[in-house]
């Protein structure tokens, strides 16, 4: 089905408005967003793995979801709904529930809950062939306990543990690739998005992944105003400079085949990403055009590596 | 007609585990509890019976799994043993808070370091503030019994907690033994249909599961969580008195063996309690009033029965297969000795010994000595150092 901006938005938001999540923050528009893309007739079992998200939306006695929704623990998302989903399968199987009961399945982590402490999990979880989708909104810092480096962060990002000091400028090693960690478990669909323009792209992936069988992923970027530093109402900027500079390329693997979704006319610089940002503020003082340089290596050689993969795997 | 059979320990739960059906069994293997998956994933396989098994990639996501299925509504089950148990840990108190009906099967097994894989009490003995219910089994035919019953006791409305059926790993979980199983219906109608109240596979009801529960609630939340371990002493009464009716097999909070006349008594779980009844056999034909008392429930703590027990007893030896590492004792002691107090149960002379620890075997001449030492306690009146080690090489007593 074609995608219609006007029509997406008539549907209800599966998440409620009355959540504590900040202002500007990328992780709700990214959530509704991919919940647009479950049927409304269809039943969803929605976890999360313990993190802004999950405090924000699930205080005692309040909460923002309209679906049924669990959350257990920081690492452990991925494995949690996929016993969601398996006891799904027996109480049909032996009629607990009724044959033409639709209920999907859709976890949701954060890139700490997910690049790192729940990366087992969510590795079990997607190898062992679970119906169920696994969103990493990805803010690329541990953001709930107050910004803290996570492999998600990028290279130089001045965090509250790689802090931009006078002799380590921020963090020193370079980002974790967990889309293409996931795809190489040769899983029927992965998708790298981002909330931009009409939400086409993210909407219609996550109707992709919730409706394709088996195990599927989504990395979405998420902004944070407050780790980040950028204006609250930059948010969707954000998110547009990240996918014009090629540094949050927008891809799906589909079966094993890569499709490059968006290639930039005018591929912007990367400085033009990091400069609304607070955490590359560093990178800009004089003396250190080296890391932006490097930086606009690493996102260059990284995007031409897709390339070679979308090639290779559509020959 | 029930049906005889020889059965390893492991053997008899996976095949009590058939019997039952469960929708979701999510486990990882770990000596000596992996022959229960094992087991069961035959069944799975030859389609005995339609679960769906879950082969986790560690004991962590089995717990996350089996409270993710059980949220959902299923009837789920796991086993496991020492480190698997500690890489739960985490996962058991949350699994415990949601009250959350699972069953595991845990095949004690001494918690590393340094790694071991043989028999102790310090895996179950340290989740034993996790919230859930504990059963001990002395024989394959206990683990067995203990396991049905579970599904019962775990289930029950005014309980709604996990429950951890333990027994001893090897000596329980690899030992052939005679063993009566009940008929595969009879199983079926006795643990009946699982019916939660409010789970998140019904649609007719979202409901949201694992909030973030700050100061105002927690507190209250937890006391109700307390009050379902409280309400399992009645709901385990009365699920063992219905097994009996249908097996003729007696369960209670504990088992009293030559206790009415004893004056000296061992308290001790699991399968020691075995050896420690064959030692009273003997010392009874010489005359000596010897006597055992074996908890089957941990967790909730039988202190009255224990006191009970005790009350008419001159000493008696608590003996713990977990070091306390408290520097007082073991962990079934402190409890015992509380229960003692608390209950006005004050005249009895209590000593500790800390026995078996990594698998180091127990004969029958160690349980006696421990009788011997307690009939010179009754002599002479005087306790001496009450944190005593059996069996330990180049140790003092």
């Amino acid at each position: 089905m074609a995608y219609n901006l006007k029509e997406a938005i008539q549907k209800p938001n599966r998440m409620t408005a009355g959540h504590r999540m900040c202002a500007g923050c990328g992780a709700p528009v990214v959530v509704n967003a991919v919940l647009r893309g479950l049927k409304e007739e269809d039943h969803a079992v929605i976890g999360a793995a313990t993190g802004c998200l999950e405090v924000s939306t699930f205080t005692y006695p309040y909460t923002a979801w309209r679906d049924s929704f669990i959350h257990t623990a920081f690492e452990c998302a991925g494995a949690t709904v996929a016993g969601a989903e398996a006891a799904y399968k027996a109480m049909k199987r032996k009629g607990t529930l009724p044959e033409d009961e639709h209920t999907k399945f859709i976890a949701f982590g954060g890139d700490g809950g997910t690049y790192d402490i729940g990366l087992q999990s969510l590795s079990g979880a997607m190898e062992r062939g679970h119906d169920m989708v696994y969103v990493c909104y990805d803010n690329g810092a541990y953001m709930n306990t107050g910004i803290q480096r996570s492999s998600a962060t990028p290279r130089f990002a001045d965090t509250t543990t790689s802090p931009a000091g006078k002799v380590i400028p921020g963090k020193q090693q370079k980002r974790k690739d967990l889309t293409e960690v996931i795809a190489n478990h040769h899983i029927p669909y992965v998708a790298q998005t981002a909330a931009i323009g009409n939400f086409s792209d993210i909407t219609t992936k996550a109707e992709k992944a919730i409706y394709t069988e088996g195990p599927a992923f989504m990395n979405i970027l998420a902004p944070c105003p407050r780790g980040w530093g950028y204006e609250t109402e930059d948010l969707m900027l954000i998110n547009k400079l990240a996918v014009e500079t090629c540094y949050w390329p927008l891809y799906e693997v589909i079966d094993g085949r890569y499709v490059v979704n968006y290639k930039p006319k005018n591929k912007l610089p990367v400085s033009e990403f990091l400069k609304p940002q607070r955490r590359f503020k560093h990178l800009f003082a004089p003396g250190n055009e080296w890391m932006l340089e490097e930086l606009q290596k690493e996102v260059d050689e990284r995007w031409q590596r897709l390339l070679d993969l979308e090639a290779m795997t559509n020959q | 007609m029930s049906i005889r059979d020889r059965l390893s320990g492991n053997e008899a739960v996976a095949n009590a585990m058939r019997q039952i059906n469960p929708d979701v069994v999510a486990a990882f293997p770990i000596t000596p509890s992996t022959e229960v998956p094992q087991y069961f994933s035959t069944f799975v396989n030859n389609g005995a019976v339609d679960t769906e098994f879950v082969p986790v990639e560690s004991e962590h996501s089995a717990m996350s799994a089996c409270i993710g299925a059980s949220s959902a509504g299923g009837r789920v089950m796991t086993a496991t043993s020492a480190n698997g148990l500690s890489l739960m840990w985490e996962m058991l108190y949350i699994a415990s808070s949601l009250r959350l009906p699972i069953v595991m099967a845990c095949v004690n097994r001494a918690v590393s370091g340094p790694l071991n894989i043989h028999n102790d009490h310090s895996d179950s003995m340290g989740a034993r503030d996790s919230g859930w219910i504990q059963l001990y089994s002395e024989t394959n035919q206990e683990a067995y019994d203990n396991f049905i019953m579970a599904t019962r006791i775990a289930e029950h409305k005014d309980v709604q907690l996990p429950v951890m059926v333990c027994y001893d790993g090897f000596i329980t979980s690899h030992s052939i033994e005679n063993i009566e199983l009940l008929e595969d219906d009879k199983v079926k109608e006795f643990v009946g249909a699982h019916r939660p109240e409010h789970y998140l596979l019904n649609r007719e009801e979202p409901i949201a599961v694992g909030p973030l529960d700050v100061q105002p609630y927690l507190f209250e939340h937890k006391y109700q969580q307390a009050s379902g371990m409280r309400n399992a002493r009645k709901v385990i009464q009365e699920v063992s008195e219905e097994f009996e009716k249908l097996t003729g097999r007696k369960y209670e909070f504990i088992e009293k063996y030559q206790m009415d006349d004893a004056e000296v008594a061992i308290v001790v779980l699991n399968s020691t309690a075995g050896t420690a009844k064959y030692v009273v056999d003997t010392l009874r034909k010489q005359g000596v009033k010897a006597g055992v008392v074996k908890p089957r429930t941990f967790r909730p703590f039988p202190g009255e029965e224990i006191a009970e027990a005790l009350k008419n007893v001159k000493a008696v030896a608590v003996l713990d297969k977990a070091d306390g590492l408290n520097g007082v004792g073991g962990p079934l002691f402190t409890d015992v000795t509380s229960a003692m107090m608390v209950n006005g149960v004050l005249d009895t002379k209590v000593v500790n010994y800390i026995y078996g620890i990594g698998g180091r075997d127990v004969k029958a001449d160690d349980i006696e000595k421990v009788y011997r030492d307690l009939q010179e306690i009754v002599s002479s009146g005087k306790v001496g150092n009450a944190y005593r080690y059996l069996g330990l090489k180049g140790g003092r007593d």
